[in-house]
């Protein structure tokens, strides 16, 4: 009997999602196949890469992950525009922690011009988060969303309980938002099912929480593998938003990281390739390197 | 593959004996169908009709067993595609390389350096299970006495890889008490390979190219009578090689293809310049699908991240992950930290103490056995209620080790703090965020 490969074609698609404007945009999402299944579908984007830039100086930092941007962590500009001209950042995700109510709890004004600098400092897509804050993030989102009117961000963490104001706003202004619902897939489709009575689908892009290897690591990659999974092989259509995961974050608070610069570096690379595999979009990574090492086995 | 139990209580006595520990035939039938019951538990099964289910009930993905001792370790037997529709069973097994012209010096101090990679973890000992030993020379005594050398001194299980049969049946003779598999047999030798690991009850490798070419090695060599096959499909570059990878897996499961039924093996020491590399293609490879993965080199801060990708990836998600019931020491904490306490299902011991470390404010957690619930799980089904916690922080010990008598509750549970002030009437219950991403603000805000 001849052999035949078993293939699996699902007649849907995860949505495009286009980030940024110009030239430099980029889109994400867009395949009918699970992720790196080239051989049975079309996956027309690769996965989305973006290098995280603090707004404020990092504290507490182990010496690896801050060596280098150390000559310009105090300054978000020079941040980004080194991640970009010098790591070859193709996306920047930029986190407003100045405005942290238990840290420098700064005014939703500040944060909104540190991104209006950054947004004039580069030409890649951004990706602008707050820190989970619902009141004050909502606060943050609405004014950074209004000062940059027009330039197509991606504007998160939306949650359950500040989806509505925020979505607003990216909607009068045309920016993207991430969808964050925690550790759980129904969750998710709840939060997109509320979001589309308003907002664009083709606008949104999901964020189940990211954990770190050894760190609950695979509850993540099970609820985005079958996020992707009610969205191609069910057909569910409030699950075929591109997959987020906040990588380097997780990645760096973890003890492992802070041992030695190599494990650091192989603990994000790592933890984000599993993500990609289970079907990630867009990974936020911290490191340089750990960057470098996944786009090198993940571009075609 | 899966017979209905209707198909199995065909092949039974039928005389409803009861002798098996459930009244009929039929019943027995339906438990064997669900893997809830051993054939053996039936005294009168036929021989003929025993075999029948054997081969009927053989797992769709072969496992195979390698090495021996404490670093034996078994690959395959895997039954579904995606870890969250039942769980992955056997852990994908990892070599690294040593070549067959090391002197015996340099291979005792690599032995030595493998041997001390391993990593503590949750109460489980981490480490890799196996040394591919590569002959590069075709120098057969060198490799027999690298294989002796191994086998005997070491751990670690072996896998022989060479293209001359007389080196490998040497390097066998001296090693066959480990269990070693065998690479490979290819479409030019294979029956002398499939005899060499026919006589000798062990494990071998088909290299193929592709996996047409794969499954006629394959059905070639079960003819012969082998059993315990690997596979390679011969794919060295990434994405041919996760190609491979589900489609052998898928092939397996999903269309009954006996010929791929079996675990995989897969090389990422020669598709890589560097460790790095070969670290981030062994991690597709623990995702999705190898058996075994080979790099060049065993490194502290390469191997660790893997080992625990792989314990993450292989948890059986039916079953949560606990910590184990305790003080924990967050920070240093001293005489005046704050106490908190939570369940040990172990994502909330993980967010819980991360969250905390991200506070930079030593604290003490106390983690309780609430059988891996989390907290609102564990409070619903009474695990988590008020004089239970309340005696667990009485014979904590957590009182020696403060000054103060204050202990902060989840959010999630605060019904239950009127309830612990009866059991703990030293005590003063606080109440700590129902979410935890707060609990930085709420220990600096206690801290104020």
């Amino acid at each position: 009997m001849a052999y035949e490969a078993p293939l699996e074609k699902y007649p849907v698609k995860i949505r495009e999602v286009i980030l940024g404007g110009g030239e430099k945009a980029r889109k994400i999402g867009g395949e009918n196949a699970l992720p790196l299944h080239f051989f049975e579908g079309s996956l027309p984007n690769p996965p989305g890469l973006a290098l995280e830039v603090l707004d404020t100086r990092p504290e507490n930092w182990a010496p690896w992950i801050l060596e280098p941007f150390e000559d310009v962590a105090s300054d978000p500009m020079s941040w980004a525009k080194k991640c970009v001209e010098e790591f070859g950042a193709e996306i920047l995700c930029l986190r407003l922690l100045s405005t942290d109510p238990a840290g420098k709890d700064a005014s939703p004004g500040e944060a909104a011009k540190t991104v209006e600098q950054v947004v004039k400092a580069v030409d890649v897509p951004l990706v602008v988060l707050g820190t989970g804050d619902e009141e004050k993030d909502s606060q943050v989102l609405i004014e950074v969303a209004r000062v940059c009117s027009g330039k197509n961000f991606l504007l998160g963490p939306v949650l359950k309980g500040n989806y509505q104001e925020i979505a607003q706003a990216a909607l009068e202004h045309g920016h993207c938002i991430v969808a964050q619902a925690s550790m759980d897939a129904n969750l998710t489709k709840e939060l997109n099912i509320a979001l589309c009575k308003f907002f664009p689908p083709e606008r949104i892009v999901v964020d189940p929480t990211s954990s770190a290897l050894g760190y609950g690591m695979e509850y993540t990659f099970s609820i985005i593998e079958s996020i992707k999974l009610f969205g191609l092989a069910d057909r569910d259509n409030m699950m075929q938003m591109p997959v987020f995961a906040d990588v380097g974050i997780e990645c760096w608070r973890t003890k492992e990281a802070k041992e030695s610069r190599d494990q650091g570096v192989l603990w994000e690379a790592t933890t984000g390739i599993t993500f990609l595999l289970a079907g990630a979009n867009l990974l936020v990574l911290r490191h340089p390197e750990a960057l470098r090492l996944i786009k090198k086995i993940t571009t075609p | 593959m899966g017979l209905t139990g209707i198909q199995i209580f065909k092949l039974l006595p039928k005389t409803n004996c009861g002798e098996c520990g459930v009244p009929t035939c039929l019943a027995f039938a339906m438990n064997l169908a669900a893997g809830k019951a051993e054939l053996d538990s039936c005294p009168y099964v036929s021989d003929e009709a025993r075999e029948q289910l054997a081969e009927a009930s053989a797992p769709p993905i072969r496992p195979v067993a390698i090495g021996a001792g404490t670093r034996a370790l078994k690959v395959g037997g895997e039954t579904v595609m995606f870890r969250h529709e039942k769980t992955f069973y056997n852990p994908t097994g990892l070599a690294a390389v040593i070549a067959s012209d090391m002197d015996a010096g340099a291979l005792d101090r690599k032995l030595k350096e493998w041997n001390a990679l391993q990593f503590e973890r949750v109460g489980l000992n981490l480490r890799p299970e196996l040394v591919a030993l590569k002959d590069v020379n075709g120098d057969a005594s060198a490799f027999t006495a690298a294989a002796k050398k191994i086998a005997e001194e070491s751990e670690f299980g072996l896998i022989l890889m060479s293209d001359s049969l007389d080196a490998l049946r040497q390097a066998i003779e001296a090693s066959a008490f480990k269990k070693p598999l065998i690479y490979a047999a290819t479409s030019d030798n294979a029956e002398e390979m499939g005899n060499l690991a026919k006589e000798n009850g062990l494990p071998l490798v088909l290299k193929a190219d592709g996996i047409e070419d794969l499954i006629a090695l394959s059905d070639k060599l079960t003819a012969m009578g082998l059993k315990d096959l690997v596979l390679d499909s011969g794919a060295r570059e990434p994405k041919q090689l996760f190609e491979d990878q589900v489609a052998i897996r898928r092939a397996a499961l999903k269309a009954g293809n006996r010929s791929l039924g079996f675990p995989t093996i897969a090389f990422p020491c020669e598709m890589a310049d560097n460790l790095d590399v070969e670290t981030m293609i062994a991690s597709m490879l623990i995702a999705k699908y190898a058996g075994i993965v080979v790099l060049s080199d065993f490194k502290g801060e390469n191997l660790f991240p893997l080992l625990v990708e792989r314990l993450n990836i292989f948890t059986d998600p039916q079953r949560p992950m606990t910590v184990t019931e305790g003080i924990y020491e967050i920070g240093g904490p001293d005489e005046n930290s704050p106490v908190l306490v939570t369940t040990n299902f172990s994502l909330t011991y993980f967010i819980v103490s991360g969250e905390i470390e991200g506070s930079r404010v030593p604290s003490w957690l106390l983690i309780m056995d609430t059988e891996g619930l989390s907290v609102m799980t564990a409070w619903a089904a009474g695990k988590f209620s008020g004089d239970l916690v309340g005696a667990f922080v009485k014979k904590s010990g957590i009182a020696d080790k403060v000054a103060h008598r204050k202990v902060i509750i989840p959010g999630y549970a605060a019904a239950i703090s009127g309830e612990m002030e009866e059991e703990l009437p030293d005590w003063e219950i606080l109440i700590g965020p129902r979410d935890a991403s707060l609990i930085p603000k709420y220990l600096k805000d206690l801290a104020k």
